[in-house]
């Protein structure tokens, strides 16, 4: 059985929150949309938003580090979410084990969000029914787009490629390699629900500062290169700094 | 969470009106069995009509919770998995129970007695629908305990009794004292279960922390932004934004409405020669506990700490 899901790299995410307005942007006027925008420009302002990406700091100074954590709906192998829906309007679909509400059948009696013990549904406001993450099932099955933009929105906006999007089903998928090479882990594992989005933890790096004389700043490339431009393209490797000059 | 007053006065008003039917039915049994003196059919009627009115007025609560209120009947399909959606089928059975009894009394029909029973097991199973609901999310760790189905059904049938306590001083005062035995024993079972689960809740540790949220390995995580400033449904839903103060002042003020005070006014009114005295007592019972009863439920939402709150700690 397929079980599509995000991994997300937290060793690259800088917290640059595209993932969360591509995210926005396709699902407001996606199938699944719109999602509501109440007072945008005024005081108190909310809205209706699939993916967050939130902030955490571990240690103490100077020792501290801060962690970018971008949050969506897991899409659970066993979903508290999908058994409390009293109109069965929230359901895991076989095919590729996504997470949907089928809005049509929606009461909005917000059960399944409260069924939910990572918050990742929200009730839009205007339209009155739950919504979440949908892995953009409008894109990833979408023959009309090339296959490389068949992906979530998040994904292909990601600029340090921290999203990682595929089959953790599938042994020899980019997700599943990622996942066991890297100790891929779960959120909340307390719960037993399974959640198919994994997190990479952050790995310690040897420290490569300039100190160490392995930073590629301090090479000693920029003294043997030639002086003159002209020598410079001769080599075929322009160094502009070096030409520039003081005005 | 944040208590929704929907769900707070649906749960309080079926709950009464369940131990309304139980009550009279039980008085029903005993005069079948002619350990007491048969009630005036005036007594049975107007109590399930009162049971009815009640769960109607339940039942009209719960369509303020929904979003889409014209969708309500879809919600009776997932029976076989969601307690909200046995529950949807249970109340419509009990308040049809609940009709046919009183219309069984005011005819004289001989099968009164059978349909109560009838009644009273539809009453147990919304009983046990409506705090399964709640008891079943395994991570709400308040809920999670079955002292959570107990407290539903002794409190439920606390306030149907004080109710039938009430009707029976103005219809047959005979049954009075025996009546406000019952209710006083019931409400107080009902306090020493709800105070259990207080607790209990009080010595509760949260299974989920910041770090099993995360995942990130540190004695020390802190959330230093929860990624935007606006307004969320993850932050009205979930967070009541009550002073732990005020939490306090509810605590203890529902202890004494719903248990202290109604059953210091029952015992007075059960005491008292006169009729009307009595009913004014029994009847300002009931409302001072179905008050603190109200209490009691929104208190029952706000304790309940949701781990989603671990991903909404910080604004930035």
């Amino acid at each position: 059985m397929t079980q599509m899901a995000l991994v997300i790299d937290l060793n690259v995410c800088v917290g640059c929150h595209a993932c969360v307005t591509s995210c926005k942007e396709w699902n407001t006027s996606g199938e699944s949309g719109s999602l509501a925008d109440l007072n945008p420009y005024d005081a108190d302002p909310s809205g209706t938003f699939f993916n967050r990406v939130q902030s955490f700091e571990a240690g103490s100074y100077p020792n501290a580090e801060t962690i970018h954590f971008p949050k969506s709906c897991l899409h659970c192998e066993d979903p508290p979410c999908v058994p409390v829906c009293p109109t069965g309007a929230s359901y895991k679909r076989k095919e590729d084990g996504l997470v949907l509400v089928d809005f049509d059948k929606c009461i909005g009696c917000k059960y399944c969000a409260w069924a939910c013990p990572y918050g990742a549904r929200e009730l839009d406001e205007e339209r009155k029914e739950m919504t979440k993450c949908t892995l953009c099932v409008d894109r990833i099955h979408d023959e009309n787009l090339s296959e490389r933009d068949r992906q979530p929105a998040c994904v292909l906006a990601c600029p340090t490629s921290a999203r990682l999007f595929g089959d953790i089903h599938d042994p020899e998928s980019v997700v599943s390699k990622a996942i066991r090479e890297r100790g891929g882990y779960q959120l909340m594992p307390e719960w037993d629900t399974k959640p198919a989005n994994h997190y990479l933890p952050r790995k310690t790096t040897s420290a490569s500062g300039c100190g160490e004389g392995s930073c590629s700043c301090k090479t000693d490339s920029a003294e043997s290169m030639p002086q003159t431009v002209d020598a410079q393209l001769e080599r075929g490797q322009l160094h502009l700094a070096s030409i520039a000059t003081r005005i | 969470m944040n208590p929704a007053f929907s769900v707070v006065f649906l749960t309080t008003l079926s709950g009464a009106a369940q131990g309304l039917l139980i009550a009279l039915v039980g008085v029903e049994a005993a005069a079948y069995l002619g350990l007491l003196a048969a009630p005036p059919t005036a007594f049975y009627v107007t109590g399930s009509a009162l049971s009815v009115a009640l769960g109607g007025l339940g039942l009209i609560a719960s369509f303020f919770h929904l979003g889409h209120p014209e969708r309500a009947w879809r919600a009776v399909a997932m029976w076989r998995t969601s307690w909200l959606s046995r529950e949807c089928l249970c109340l419509p059975a009990f308040l049809a129970c609940a009709f046919f009894y009183g219309v069984a009394h005011w005819f004289g029909s001989p099968w009164s007695l059978a349909l109560g029973a009838l009644g009273v097991l539809a009453s147990a199973a919304l009983f046990v629908c409506s705090a399964m609901i709640y008891a079943c999310l395994r991570f709400l760790q308040e809920w999670a305990t079955p002292l959570t189905l107990a407290n539903f059904v002794l409190l439920g049938c606390a306030s149907g009794f004080t109710l039938v306590t009430a009707l029976s001083a103005w219809f047959a005062p005979a049954l009075t004292a025996g009546l406000a035995a019952c209710a006083c024993a019931l409400t107080l079972a009902g306090c020493a279960s709800r105070s259990a689960s207080l607790v209990r809740n009080a010595r509760l540790r949260p299974k989920s922390t910041v770090q099993s949220a995360t995942g990130i390995k540190n004695a020390k995580v802190v959330q230093v932004s929860r990624g935007f400033t606006a307004g969320a449904f993850n932050l009205r839903e979930f967070f009541h934004g009550k002073s732990a103060g005020t939490l306090r002042g509810v605590k203890w003020g529902f202890l004494g409405t719903a248990f202290v005070a109604p059953v210091v006014l029952m015992t007075l009114g059960a005491g008292v020669h006169s009729i009307g005295i009595s009913v004014v007592l029994l009847a300002a019972a009931c409302l001072v506990q179905y008050a603190g009863l109200v209490a009691e439920r929104w208190f029952f939402f706000a304790e309940a700490k949701h781990p989603q709150n671990l991903y909404y700690a910080r604004v930035g």
